[in-house]
């Protein structure tokens, strides 16, 4: 278990990384919090030829909470994410996520943009993205900055839209105002912190007559993507979210879902867990006392 | 094959130390510990960032040895479980409730078990049995079934004693 030899650059500034990536293309890689980078490595499954170091990079780092938006730096460490309470106030199930992810020695040193960039079908933050429709930055030499929806950052398994020269820097996350917003993670994994067998995210928003007013939803680990279901969140809204109604709408969401198998599970039953987990999560989102008004 | 890139310079401190090694940049702070200090209290498990067994303090927050390449953490401060004990010769409290409550067996978990129960308690004085195992949660042991870990956690923090 020892990685392939390497070269290694610490990048003094973001404009230093993106020089060093454009100029050695396909061999180089950025390297974070390396909590799934230097296993990747280790196991020789990643190869780069140049690691360049963004850990000390400022200007990657925090979380700054607007109104509409929170951006949070790319190498932003998931454990600070975790223990900022004004964060958790601003996006419910980002902070819901996080609780999910590895453990407290891995998100010590676990950053947002690693897990994002990594794109583990199974992992619990690019779920969180794909349910809320968070926007990733990613920067480079020649294309200076560009945007893109989590909808078309995750393309298949550990795979995204980021090109060979391209780092991610930010990534933004939307903020719904008002009151009435809870939220809801479910997950079953083989061991506390381990990737999910299937999960199954939601956040709510309620008005006062307990009404549903928007919805987003998603189940992670069973496909090669995170998947969000804009459709079924809106089949939510205007209504109360009862047993009938969450078992309709997980039902439908699961059906979707193209499972593989494994030593550990089959197909049928992550798509009975997906199933499962979602209604659970609808419901007690659904029922959950809400954040009060921000 | 192209030549390996050259060693670089690390220079660290390590439990309070200076210290300081020529590696490759893909040795780990694992492998500069273990093979280049001679500290070998820290335990190569799974070498893949699974069992736990390689922690460490860095910069005073538990972080897997084996997932970090040494250089990145050049400048920085590295607690092992070797500075862990006030004094040579001398055990932790919890180090010596992990041996009251018989918290090791075969011992290959423990310098890791001791970096992470040392950290949860430095954060969180009496914790309960739900923060003591969420703790631990990512660190492998095989002999003990944790119970006896978690009796020497709440053992050294002045919680019930030991299963008798």
């Amino acid at each position: 278990m020892k990685a392939a030899p390497f070269a290694y650059v610490r990048a003094e500034s973001l404009d230093h990384a993106l020089d060093l990536l454009a100029e050695h293309g396909g061999e180089a890689k950025p390297i974070a919090g390396g909590q799934s980078l230097v296993p990747m490595m280790a196991m020789r499954l990643a190869r780069p030829a140049l690691l360049v170091d963004i850990n000390r990079l400022g200007a990657l780092k925090g979380v700054a909470i607007g109104p509409r938006r929170v951006v949070i730096g790319a190498a932003t460490r998931q454990r600070d994410a975790e223990q900022d309470a004004a964060l958790h106030r601003a996006v419910p199930l980002l902070r819901a996520a996080l609780a999910w992810v590895g453990h407290v020695q891995t998100r010590n040193r676990g950053t947002l943009g690693g897990s994002l960039a990594h794109a583990d079908p199974s992992a619990e933050l690019p779920l969180a993205a794909a349910v809320l429709d968070a926007t990733l930055v990613l920067a480079s030499r020649a294309g200076g900055e560009r945007r893109l929806p989590a909808a078309g950052f995750f393309l298949a398994p550990m795979t995204t839209a980021v090109g060979e020269e391209e780092c991610l820097t930010a990534i933004e996350w939307p903020v719904w105002e008002g009151p009435g917003v809870a939220c809801a993670f479910e997950e079953v994994a083989i061991r506390h912190g381990d990737f999910a067998m299937a999960s199954a995210a939601c956040q709510i928003q309620r008005d006062a007559e307990g009404l549903c007013r928007r919805a987003a939803l998603g189940l992670g680990g069973v496909a090669g993507t995170p998947l969000a279901f804009p459709d079924l969140a809106a089949r939510l809204e205007g209504r109360r979210i009862t047993e009938a109604l969450a078992r309709e709408v997980a039902e439908e969401a699961a059906a979707r879902a193209e499972p593989g198998s494994d030593t550990h599970a089959d197909a049928e039953y992550r798509r009975h867990l997906a199933a499962v987990l979602l209604r659970r999560a609808l419901l007690r989102a659904g029922a959950a006392p809400a954040r009060a008004a921000a | 094959m192209p030549a390996p890139p050259p060693p670089v310079l690390v220079e660290i401190t390590v439990n309070g130390a200076p210290r300081r090694a020529m590696v490759e940049p893909r040795t780990t702070l694992l492998d500069m510990l273990r093979e280049h200090l001679g500290l070998t209290g820290t335990h190569a498990g799974c070498e893949h960032g699974i069992c736990g067994a390689c922690s460490v303090l860095l910069e005073g927050e538990p972080v897997r040895a084996c997932c970090i390449f040494a250089v990145q953490a050049e400048g920085m401060s590295v607690t092992t479980v070797e500075g862990l004990a006030p004094a040579r010769g001398a055990l932790s409290r919890l180090q010596d409730a992990f041996c009251e409550a018989h918290a090791l067996q075969c011992g290959y978990c423990t310098p890791g078990m001791l970096i992470a129960c040392h950290d949860l308690l430095a954060r969180n004085p009496r914790p309960s049995e739900e923060e003591i195992r969420e703790a631990i949660g990512g660190n492998l042991c095989r002999c003990t079934g944790y119970q006896q870990i978690v009796d020497a956690v709440k053992l050294a923090s002045g919680q019930e004693a030991a299963h008798g």
